[in-house]
C-alpha cells in the first residue's frame, strides 16, 4: 500500500539537530548528525542494527546525553531545560518502545492510565474512562482493557504501547523499531496504524526501523544511517536509486529479487 | 610479507599484572562507591520534595509487610523458643532459671529483633526490589515511564525506601513480641508461670535507651534494605543476567551492611549506657 501524501508544513521544523555526536566508550556510534523534522511529517530512520538509530531517538527524548552537538525539540533546546522542563516537554512527545515496555504489574487499563493520571492532576474517574476508551478504540483493541500484558500478542502489545502515548495527545511521535519481530500482515497493520496517528493527531513523527515495507508504508522522507551520518536523504525511491556497495544490498536483501 | 619477527615476546611479569588488577578494583570501588553516595544523595533531595506519593507509599508499606508477615512471624516466634529452651541448661546449673525470662527479653529487644526481622526483610523485600527494578529497567519500563512525563526514581526508588524505612521498625517490635511469646512457650511448660508475672519480668530489666537503639536501628535497616535494593535494581545491566544480579546484590551488600551497622550501633549505644 502507497502512503498518502501528508500535509507538511516544511517552514516549520519541530525537531532540530545540529552536530550530534554520541560515543560509548571508544565507539563513536554518531559522528555529527543532522536532522529536521517538519511538522506534520513521517520521517524514517533507515540503518542496520547497532548503527546508533536508538541512540538517536533516545538523545532526541533526553533519556541520553549527547556528547557534542544541540537537539532542539518544539522550539527548546533540551541540554538547558531544568529537570522539570524536560518533564513538562516530554509529556509533547510519544515514545513508542521496541518491546513496547507495557509495565508488567499492571493491566491494559492501568497502564494507559498511569500517564494522564501522573500528569494531569485533579483530573476526573469519568474523564479518565473515556479517554481510555478513545485511544483504545484508535488502536482497535477495546476488547483487550482489563487483561495484563502478558495476555497479549506481539502486535497487541505494539498497539497498547502506541495507545498509552496517545492518550497525552503528543504532538511529536518517536517509534522504535515498530514492526520488529512481528508477521508480515501484523507489520502492515501497525504501518497503518502509523499512518492513521499522523492523520488523526496530527502528529510528527520519527520511525526508526530496518524494515523497507515500514519505511516505505509510513515514511514521507527516508534518511538513512550509515557510519554513524546520514549518508543518504530525499523519498523511498531516491535514496535507493544508488550504486552505493553498502546501500544497494540493503535494498535487495529486503526485497528478495 | 615478512613473517618472520625476531622480536621476543616478554611476558608482563606477574606482579605488575596483580598489581594492575588491584589498581582496577580499587578504582571500581571507590566508582561504585561515588556512585550510592550520589544515589543516597539523590533520594534524600527528592523523597522530601513535592509531589509527595503518599498512594504509592502506602502500596508499598502494605506490600513490604505483607511480603514478610508470614516468615517473620514463624521465625521469630521459633526464635524466642529456641533461645528460650538453649538458655535454660546454663541458668539452671546456678539456679538461676528465673532469670530467663529478663535473659530473653534483653537478648531480644536488644539485639536478636531488629536484626533477625532486618535479615529475613533484606532476603524477601530488598532480593524482590532489587529483581522488580531490575527487570523493569532492562525491559526499558523505567524509560517509558520517564518519557511519560513521570519522575521514575521518586516514583520507584523514593517510595520503596520509604516504605521499608517505616516498616521494618513496625515488623521488628512485632518480631519481638513474638519472640517474648515463645519464650513464654518454654517458660510456661517448664516453670508453669503465669503470664502476667513473665510480662513483668520480660519489661522490668529494659531501659528507655534498649527501646530507642532497637527503634534506630531498625529504621537503620529498613533504609539501607530499600536503598540497597533500589540501587541495584535501578543500575542493572542490561539481560536476565542483569536482574539475578541485582536480586542477588540486593541480599548481599544488604546483609552485609546490616552486620556492620549493627556492631557501630551496638558500640554507639554502649557509650550512652
Amino acid at each position: 500500500m502507497e502512503k498518502q501524501k501528508a500535509p507538511i508544513d516544511h517552514k516549520n521544523a519541530v525537531i532540530r539537530v545540529h552536530g550530534l555526536k554520541k560515543a560509548f566508550g571508544d565507539y563513536e556510534v554518531l559522528r555529527g548528525i543532522n536532522l529536521e523534522l517538519y511538522q506534520g511529517e513521517n520521517l524514517v530512520v533507515l540503518g542496520r542494527s547497532g548503527t546508533g538509530k536508538s541512540v538517536l531517538i533516545k538523545v532526541i527524548s533526553g533519556l541520553l546525553q549527547a556528547d557534542a552537538g544541540t537537539v532542539e525539540v518544539l522550539g527548546q533546546n533540551i541540554d538547558q531545560l531544568t529537570t522539570r522542563e524536560l518533564q513538562a516537554l516530554r509529556i509533547r512527545i510519544g515514545f513508542s518502545f521496541q518491546n513496547s515496555a507495557l509495565y508488567d504489574s499492571m493491566t491494559v487499563r492501568k497502564n494507559l492510565e498511569f500517564p494522564l493520571v501522573r500528569n494531569r492532576r485533579g483530573i476526573g474517574r469519568k474523564e479518565i474512562d473515556t479517554s481510555v476508551e478513545r485511544v483504545l478504540e484508535a488502536v482497535g483493541l477495546a476488547q483487550t482493557i482489563n487483561q495484563m500484558p502478558s495476555e497479549l500478542s506481539g502486535g497487541q502489545r505494539k498497539r497498547i504501547g502506541i495507545a498509552r502515548t496517545l492518550i497525552l495527545n503528543p504532538e511529536i511521535m518517536l517509534y522504535d523499531e515498530p514492526t520488529a519481530g512481528l508477521d508480515p500482515i501484523t507489520c502492515i497493520e501497525i504501518n497503518e496504524l502509523i499512518n492513521e496517528v499522523q492523520e488523526r493527531y496530527k502528529t510528527s513523527s520519527i520511525i526508526i526501523t530496518h524494515d523497507l515495507t515500514c519505511a516505505k508504508q509510513t515514511g514521507d522522507r527516508i534518511a538513512m544511517l550509515l557510519d554513524g551520518k546520514f549518508q543518504r536523504e530525499g523519498s523511498f525511491e531516491h535514496v535507493f536509486d544508488t550504486d552505493n556497495a553498502r546501500i544497494k544490498p540493503f535494498f535487495d536483501y529486503n526485497f528478495i529479487k | 610479507m615478512d613473517t618472520t619477527d625476531t622480536t621476543p615476546i616478554i611476558p608482563k611479569p606477574v606482579k605488575q599484572k596483580r598489581f594492575a588488577s588491584f589498581r582496577k578494583s580499587l578504582t571500581d570501588f571507590f566508582a561504585s562507591l561515588y556512585n550510592i553516595n550520589s544515589f543516597i544523595i539523590r533520594f534524600f533531595k527528592e523523597a522530601f520534595l513535592p509531589p509527595y506519593e503518599f498512594k504509592e507509599i502506602i502500596r508499598q508499606c502494605y506490600e513490604t509487610g505483607v511480603r514478610s508477615f508470614t516468615l517473620i512471624s514463624l521465625t521469630g516466634f521459633i526464635v524466642g523458643l529456641i533461645f528460650t529452651k538453649q538458655s535454660r541448661p546454663s541458668l539452671a546449673e546456678f539456679g538461676a532459671t528465673s532469670w530467663l525470662p529478663s535473659l530473653v527479653s534483653i537478648a531480644i529487644m536488644r539485639a536478636l529483633a531488629p536484626l533477625v526481622t532486618a535479615l529475613i526483610a533484606a532476603g524477601k523485600v530488598g532480593s524482590s526490589i532489587g529483581a522488580e527494578l531490575g527487570s523493569m529497567r532492562v525491559t526499558e519500563q523505567i524509560d517509558a515511564m520517564e518519557v511519560s512525563g513521570t519522575n521514575p526514581f521518586k516514583f520507584l526508588v523514593c517510595t520503596r525506601v520509604l516504605a521499608t524505612t517505616l516498616t521494618i521498625p513496625i515488623l521488628a517490635t512485632y518480631t519481638g513480641l513474638i519472640s517474648i511469646l515463645g519464650g513464654f512457650l518454654n517458660v510456661y511448660v517448664n516453670e508453669g508461670t503465669s503470664y502476667r508475672t513473665y510480662i513483668g519480668q520480660v519489661f522490668d530489666p529494659l531501659s528507655f535507651i534498649d527501646f530507642t537503639a532497637a527503634l534506630i536501628k531498625s529504621i537503620v535497616f529498613g533504609f539501607t534494605i530499600g536503598i540497597v535494593g533500589c540501587y541495584q535494581g535501578y543500575n542493572s545491566s542490561s539481560g536476565t543476567e542483569g536482574v539475578g544480579k541485582a536480586a542477588n546484590g540486593a541480599v548481599v551488600t544488604a546483609m552485609f551492611l546490616i552486620f556492620i551497622e549493627e556492631i557501630t550501633i551496638v558500640q554507639i549505644t554502649s557509650w550512652f549506657r
